[in-house]
């Protein structure tokens, strides 16, 4: 029998795994943006397996504002990714350190 | 049931297997289509959970969208994979052992909460005739109606913002500027010059 705490362990292994995603991918700002997009799913995951045990929908409307708002951030982050690309020559997280931080 | 838990391991099987390729591809082209193929997985997944509504999105949205946009971009950039793989190795222990514990703590918490019966074992049957589509238009379009009109002007500003990112002007480049062309008077183009008439001398 599915339940709740299935969909809810498989969310926090996709959450975890993302996790690792941007500790090893350092040096790839794409690879980065692409964890952020499962880590996003992850926690979609979990919205959609409350809303679904609790019966209430709200859950379901908050995935769909997660969407627009990933979707938004995606095409935002690519954007910059390219002027980056354009003035740099290179996406590696560790050359960009013109800001000294 | 027992064809309902089959596929729920199945395909959760396959999503994790996705995302283990997302994160360990070396060239960024195959991680992408690992990430096309764990938003499929995890569609189905919503579909058997009975969120019809936004499993299609997912597959429209963010593989039809999204994802599509994410390849654009990867095939246009020319990324060195060889400095990427030397990365991998070097940083690969401590995520693998950040993963772990992590992973271990929250699978813990979770099982843990349902043993206790806080969490009920299985999903309630929904009613006959529910249709996830029409309920969730319902909710969306009265109670969060201010927030999907939110929604919507953020979609306009992420519109604007690639726009305005990625606009360049080249010097040297011979275009129209429509508006200098409206905007020009006829007495800046022709002079009319008043002077005697020539006679033979």
């Amino acid at each position: 029998m599915i339940g709740l705490q299935h969909y809810l362990t498989l969310a926090a292994m996709l959450f975890v795994l993302s996790i690792a995603g941007i500790i090893v991918n350092r040096r790839n700002l794409i690879l980065l943006l692409m964890c952020i997009e499962l880590m996003l799913l992850a926690v979609n995951f979990n919205f959609i397996a409350f809303s679904r045990s609790l019966g209430d929908e709200t859950g379901q409307v908050f995935v769909f504002f997660i969407l627009t708002v990933a979707a938004a951030e995606a095409a935002i982050g690519l954007a910059i990714l390219v002027v980056l690309f354009r003035n740099r020559r290179s996406i590696n997280v560790q050359e960009l350190n013109t800001m000294k931080g | 049931m027992l064809f309902q838990t089959i596929l729920f391991y199945f395909f959760a099987t396959v999503l994790i297997g996705a995302a283990l390729g997302v994160v360990f591809a070396r060239n960024p082209v195959h991680a992408v289509m690992f990430l096309v193929l764990a938003f499929f997985n995890s569609a189905i997944l919503w579909l058997l959970a009975e969120a019809e509504f936004l499993a299609i999105v997912l597959v429209l949205v963010y593989v039809g969208a999204v994802m599509v946009l994410f390849l654009f971009v990867v095939m246009m950039l020319d990324i060195n994979v060889e400095a990427v793989q030397r990365s991998l190795t070097r940083y690969a222990p401590a995520g693998i052992g950040v993963a772990l514990i992590m992973a271990i703590e929250m699978i813990q918490l979770i099982w843990l909460r349902s043993r206790a019966d806080v969490l009920p074992g299985g999903f309630a049957e929904t009613p006959a005739g529910y249709s996830n589509t029409k309920a969730l238009g319902a909710v969306l379009y009265t109670e969060h109606v201010y927030a999907f009109e939110i929604a919507a002007v953020i979609l306009l500003l992420a519109i604007v913002a690639a726009i305005t990112l990625t606009m360049r002007k080249r010097p040297g480049l011979k275009v129209q500027d429509i508006a200098k062309q409206v905007s020009v008077r006829s007495k800046d183009r022709i002079r009319i010059v008043k002077m005697k008439a020539e006679t033979k001398p």
